[in-house]
């Protein structure tokens, strides 16, 4: 038990609401408090401090009225790239500077409508590209944890890292994140919380800034595996504004966890035993998997032959996607445009908006997409890794069909390391950080990265569960039972 | 495979994003890297795979073809870099 209202768990501070213990009001100031105490962090870039209280007090009326849902008063943080109506959306780029947009996206109008109270927006790798938050016009964030006896600021990961960064430090009970090639769980693992990446149409990407559409999922980055169960479900449904949200019933994911693995089949794939992967996350795998063992799960090694092509296969599939979804970005219509010279056309007014609007990470990324999907290069470059990413689901659906029910692996092949230490003119080293995490994506498929315990440097280190299409709630209830063989229960040593 | 600066002057015409000459070196060198890094890919055999278009198998729904309020002409110029009488203005496009 925590003795900081911000410190809660949803399920807990649930509870505490409903037995009058404190209202949303002061859960939600107790967040702004401590928000407004860690600028250090650069979690939030934009505090919206009157929207949370006016929806705070609308909370307290629903739960006085005793007919609220679970995440009504909630204080959450909401990742830059969702778009909330009238406030400030820029997905970290200054491209979208100023922009305010007239509608809510599907995910948080859900969340507002059952009572979350958003406290502000949350810093990210621009357009959620890249993985340390590094690539942002706000500055980097900073993970609360640090290696013993170090002073030097480690990156929270990305893209989500602002989510990551608030929800290890405290600033907010839970986060919005997204997930593309592993951007929720990477930092979740950095950070030592709790994200998960539903299934590929099971949240709408309806007012989502897009990114690479056919590979992005909105996701909770919580505290506790059931609290990933209760946002999910908040979040989940299908919705019309998108055309690949899925028409199915969503079932109770909280109710699916049971702590009763018995019987169940857990898959330990081969090839993500990398080379140069460190001893120790491979000891934390081991360690993982023993405990699943001893819950009564079954072990069974299994081999997903492509994965080596996933990361090559992501880094032509995204690009491309991303390369057609920014072209919006024209200083026509919204954000930022450049000052023009006498006699600028309007590919002048392209090309110089976009150099100055957005980011090198970005620029690279558009310019490779631009370029595997011209002519000469589209059947060698895009054609072939969309045949590879084929082959990558084939892989997880025979793994399935033999009766595996989920797959464990370590979520990333290191702990967090520091900001600065990737030079940005080695974007592929960047890259590798996905390297067991993009699979998922490629596959549409959900998984989960929970922390498992800490480095011989006093860092996290995430062990991340893959499930099979549209079951999270399986999924959780194995992630459940290793959390509690885990028992992790570390917070960061306060120093911001 | 390494490209050149032709090359690396073309993808960012394409991407339409000014690039200064002294900066065509690093983003040609960038770029390089990267797509050499996805030559891997050519070591698979996918002769009678199909492409991915989607990850999941379902039909793509239809909507019935009705006129629904939207955001509206103000709300869409609200956040417009330069307004005019309810357009968008741009530099001059045609002579």
């Amino acid at each position: 038990m925590t003795d900081s209202l911000n410190g809660l768990t949803i399920a807990d501070a649930g509870k505490g609401l409903r037995r009058g213990e404190y209202s949303a009001v002061e859960l939600a100031s107790a967040c702004i408090q401590e928000i407004e105490a860690s600028p250090v962090l650069n979690a939030f870039c934009h505090v919206t401090g009157e929207i949370a209280l006016d929806r705070a007090r609308e909370a307290d009326r629903r739960l006085r009225q005793g007919e609220a849902p679970p995440m009504c008063g909630i204080p959450i943080g909401i990742k830059d790239l969702f778009c909330t109506e009238q406030v400030l959306t820029q997905a970290a780029s200054r491209i979208l500077e100023g922009f305010e947009p007239p509608y809510e996206s599907t995910v948080t109008a859900r969340l507002r409508d059952a009572g979350a109270v958003m406290l502000g927006k949350l810093n990210m790798d621009e357009f959620a590209m890249g993985s340390s938050t590094e690539h942002s016009i706000y500055g980097p964030a900073v993970n609360p944890w640090r290696s013993h006896g170090s002073e030097r600021h480690r990156t929270p990961g990305g893209s989500s890292g602002g989510s990551a960064s608030a929800v290890a430090a405290d600033l907010c009970l839970a986060a919005l994140g997204t997930d593309t090639g592993g951007s929720i769980r990477q930092p979740a693992a950095f950070t030592g919380i709790v994200g998960l990446k539903p299934t590929y149409g099971r949240c709408s990407r309806w007012g989502i800034v897009a990114f690479a559409s056919s590979l992005d999922q909105a996701g909770p980055m919580v505290k506790s595996v059931r609290d990933a169960a209760i946002m999910l479900q908040a979040m989940s449904g299908h919705d019309s504004r998108d055309s690949t949200s899925a028409r199915r019933k969503v079932e109770d994911f909280e109710a699916a966890i049971d702590g009763d693995i018995r019987g169940r089949k857990i898959g330990i794939p081969r090839e993500y035993r990398v080379e140069g992967m460190p001893e120790e996350v491979d000891q934390c795998w081991s360690r993982g998997a023993e405990m699943l063992r001893q819950a009564g799960a079954e072990l069974v090694d299994i081999s997903l032959p492509h994965t080596s092509y996933a990361l090559p296969a992501y880094y032509v599939i995204a690009p491309a996607e991303a390369s057609s979804n920014l072209a919006r970005y024209d200083g026509v219509r919204f954000g930022y445009r450049a000052n023009l010279e006498d006699g600028d056309g309007i590919t002048e007014m392209y090309e110089k908006t976009r150099a100055e609007g957005f980011g090198p990470e970005v620029k690279r990324r558009v310019m490779i997409g631009a370029y595997v999907l011209s002519q000469g290069f589209y059947e060698a470059y895009y054609r072939r890794a969309q045949r590879v990413r084929t082959l990558i689901k084939e892989d997880f659906d025979r793994v399935f069909t033999s009766g595996i029910d989920a797959i464990l692996t370590p979520t990333t092949p290191n702990s967090a390391f520091c900001i600065g230490e990737i030079a940005d003119e080695d974007p592929i080293k960047m890259y590798l950080n996905d390297v067991f995490t993009v699979t998922v994506n490629l596959a549409g498929l959900p998984a989960v990265s929970l922390p498992v315990g800490l480095d011989s440097e006093g860092l996290p280190l995430g062990l991340q569960l893959i499930g099979k299409p549209w079951e999270e709630g399986d999924l959780l209830n194995c992630a459940d039972v290793l959390e509690a063989g885990a028992d992790f229960n570390k917070k960061p040593e306060k120093w911001w | 495979m390494a490209i050149d600066i032709e090359d690396a002057r073309k993808a960012a015409h394409l991407a339409r994003i000014r690039v200064r000459e002294d900066e065509l070196q690093a983003i040609t060198r960038e770029l390089s890297s990267i797509l050499v890094f996805m030559e891997k890919l050519g070591e698979v055999d996918v002769a009678g795979v199909e492409a991915m278009t989607s990850v999941s198998p379902m039909q793509l729904e239809r909507r019935d073809d009705q006129v629904k309020p939207g955001v509206g002409r103000d709300g869409i110029l609200e956040n417009a870099p330069q307004v005019r009488a309810g357009f968008f203005v741009v530099p001059k496009v045609v002579e």
